[in-house]
């Protein structure tokens, strides 16, 4: 894992101390809420519902034991002993005083970790796959690219004041879990002719009011040339996104107004005028970064592990964790070992302090130190020896969080909505917890197989409703919570935007308008069919037949 | 409004110009872009130096071909988060190898000073409400930038991480990190 140096140290330490001062100069009022506010959100503090929240950054996902631990003694001592983890692999925490804040920051620079640029109209903490480094399909790890973008982008001088916030998203394996097609910059990893490993540039994809896809800028891109490209693209949207209405202010509107073409015509013409004068001394800072990135040393395991295969025979709920919640690993012996943050009736992403220092005490003794963060706001343990799979699944199952149901319909993506989010115009966490209740047998959740079900409580989107298969997101109707429903989205590969089915419904109508549209979907699914590939081969239809026709 | 430059305030000289103002026989003046267009010969045989004030939503290249005679270009905030003169003043020096000098002008605040000296602007129009002590506080506050090529030519540039990490080897940087931190 990458370690700060002196350099990293200091540059988090200035800032911290900066904040503490801005800190002390509101609390004695000197500082109006009017001034102090764009300060705040420069270090990830927001105004909420009913209290301040703060957004660390975990930089593309990837947490050690000790940060894990941090961040639980955090929630313990300064929040109401439970975290958040979000869609943008990130943790929050809703209820700290302001006047602790500062503390909180030192803390989090004990650990090498911030808050730095998770708001305001800047680059944001860059997102990548969780898997990444382990995973079987994977070209190479993104990660040693997304520390050398975190660098890059901190404290950007030319872009720190953009005309809107920007997200980049990136991806070393051909099945992209970034989502990377619905981010301002995506970048995905691909060989060209000659086998040598560049990336694929893409721009302008985004939810929020106005989905879209992204557009690939650049097919292929060597490595070398990545920084100076993307500062290439950058400017072109600081000089020319529209500035004068917010909600047009992101990239994909300037290159749907533009076009593609036009827009790729720019941002190369800006490229070779810039030219690409110092990569070398990027090179080597990437070379630098990426040996924090060898791997652990494995060791030499048969891929058969007698172990494992005899405790599935033992144990029927073990086997099927081991089926819906563990992947292929990329070394042979071991396993990646997701864990569910989504319990029958829970809150989808929330942690204890307890589970917190559960998992990074599993990390410790068992996967090489390591946790991630995933978009889908679960926890992933990386370097699982096969035959110690059995005993990380008994200490997650002794304290409820073995919950088998990864990418199904239990695994349900929901923003904080109306309970926490000022910007809320309707509750998403009950829903989820409705929904959860109502299929909660995991027979039933295997039987309907793949799912993704994610809830928006507004138009922002912050629970990935659009690309969900089955998207859920709360509006306002004359005082009153209604719910949109979606379908057909997909973040991956092939990503869509989901289409809206009808007119919406009332929050306690929801899980029994998905039990209709499950219904439908078992009753005319061809064989091994998904829920997509169904819904992709039929079309809206059966569902809004389903769903609308008069009884 | 105060000119400040190398972290002084300076006296200004320079002589605002509409578009139909007379050009005086000598002295230094900053007209529009439009002025700069149509009266180029007649600026060229100027006795004295010639600025440009630039808006901020026209393309720097079009600035190309005057830029033999532009002492200064003066560019604009209209608020602090606009941030397009950034990228104007960048494109300036490092695409269009302008030398002279680069004024902000409009919303220009302590805060921002820093990043607009990274990117290429070295003199400053500024209103009163701070002294030079705080706006040199402020230029100097950030001591470190991760981003290559982005340092400003003149006085306190902060460090170029990438740059100094090249001569260390990981070892020692972490334990150059662990006795600052243990310290
Ligand atoms: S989608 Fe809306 S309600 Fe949900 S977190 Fe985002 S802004 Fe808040």
């Amino acid at each position: 894992m990458y370690r700060y140096d002196e350099f990293d140290h200091r540059f988090v330490r200035e800032r911290t101390t900066q904040f503490r001062d801005q800190v002390t100069r509101r609390l004695s009022g000197e500082l109006t809420e009017d001034e102090f506010k764009p300060l705040r959100l420069m270090n990830g503090v927001y105004l909420q519902l009913h209290a301040y929240m703060l957004r660390v950054a975990v930089p593309y996902g990837t947490l050690s034991a000790p940060q894990m631990r941090q961040l639980a003694m955090i929630a313990e001592r300064y929040d109401r002993g439970y975290g958040h983890f979000t869609t943008r692999q990130n943790i929050q925490y809703n209820w700290p005083a302001l006047k602790d804040l500062p503390d909180v920051l030192d803390h989090l620079a004990e650990v090498e970790m911030h808050a730095i640029q998770t708001s305001g109209n800047c680059i944001r903490n860059v997102t990548t796959d969780q898997w990444a480094g382990v995973a079987a399909d994977e070209i190479a790890d993104p990660r040693p690219i997304c520390e050398l973008l975190r660098q890059w982008s901190s404290l950007h001088p030319e872009f720190s004041f953009l005309p809107r916030k920007f997200k980049i998203a990136v991806t070393g394996a051909p099945q992209d879990r970034a989502a990377v097609a619905v981010h301002d910059i995506g970048l995905h990893m691909h060989r060209n002719a000659d086998g040598e490993a560049g990336w694929e540039v893409l721009a302008g994809g985004g939810q929020g009011r106005t989905p879209m896809i992204a557009v690939t800028v650049r097919d292929w891109l060597p490595e070398r040339e990545l920084l100076p490209y993307l500062e290439a693209v950058m400017r072109v949207y600081n000089l020319h996104g529209r500035r004068d209405n917010k909600y047009k202010a992101r990239i994909k509107i300037l290159i749907h107004e533009l076009g593609a073409e036009e827009f790729r015509r720019q941002v190369e013409e800006e490229f070779a005028r810039a030219g690409t004068p110092e990569v070398e001394v990027e090179q080597r800072e990437l070379a630098r970064i990426a040996a924090y990135f060898a791997p652990p040393a494995y060791e030499d395991l048969q891929d058969v592990s007698t172990e494992f295969e005899l405790a599935k025979n033992g144990n029927r709920d073990f086997a099927n964790w081991a089926k819906i919640n563990v992947a292929e690993h990329k070394a042979p012996g071991y396993a990646i070992v997701n864990i569910s943050l989504k319990p029958v009736d829970g809150i989808p992403g929330d942690a204890t302090t307890e589970e917190m220092n559960l998992v990074a005490d599993l990390s410790e003794r068992y996967s090489a130190n390591e946790i991630r963060i995933t978009h889908r706001q679960n926890l992933v343990l990386p370097y699982v020896r096969k035959r110690d799979l059995f005993a990380v699944w008994s200490a997650l199952n002794d304290a409820g969080l073995a919950i088998a149901n990864l990418g199904h319909l239990g695994d349900i993506i929901a923003c904080p909505g109306m309970d926490y989010c000022a910007l809320a115009t309707a509750r998403s966490i009950p829903i989820a917890q409705d929904i959860s209740r109502k299929f909660a047998d995991l027979k039933r959740q295997y039987d309907v197989g793949p799912l993704t079900i994610n809830i928006s409580g507004c138009i922002n989107a912050c629970g990935h409703h659009h690309v969900a298969h089955i998207g859920i997101l709360g509006v306002d109707k004359k005082g009153k919570e209604f719910y949109q429903i979606t379908l057909g989205g997909a973040s991956d590969e092939n990503a869509s935007i989901g289409k809206i089915l009808g007119p919406g419904f009332s929050g306690e109508e929801v899980p029994d308008a998905i039990e209709k549209i499950i219904e439908t979907y078992i009753a005319i699914r061809g064989e091994s069919e998904t829920f997509l590939q169904t819904y992709r081969r039929v079309g809206a239809d059966p569902f809004k037949e389903a769903l609308y026709a008069t009884a | 409004m105060r000119l400040l430059k190398n972290g002084e305030f300076a006296s200004d000289d320079w002589t605002v110009l509409s578009e139909d103002d007379v050009l005086p026989l000598n002295g230094d003046v900053i007209v529009c872009f439009d002025r700069l267009m149509r009266d180029y010969a007649q600026l060229k045989a100027h006795d004295g130096r010639i600025a440009v004030s630039f808006p901020n939503d026209c393309a720097v290249e079009d600035l190309d071909d005057y830029l033999d005679i532009l002492d200064k270009v003066v560019l604009t905030f209209p608020v602090f988060t606009d941030g397009r003169a950034y990228s104007q003043a960048r494109q300036l020096r490092q695409q269009f190898a302008f030398e002279g000098e680069i004024q902000a002008s409009g919303n220009v605040l302590p805060d921002q000073l820093a990043f607009m000296r990274q990117c290429g602007f070295d003199v400053f129009l500024v209103n009163g409400r701070f002294d030079a002590e705080q706006w040199q506080k402020a230029a100097t506050s950030m001591t470190l930038t991760y981003q290559n090529g982005y340092l400003p030519e003149r006085g306190f540039a902060p460090a170029d991480v990438w740059k100094r990490r090249e001569v260390k080897s990981n070892d020692q940087l972490r334990s150059d990190f662990e006795e600052v931190w243990t310290a």
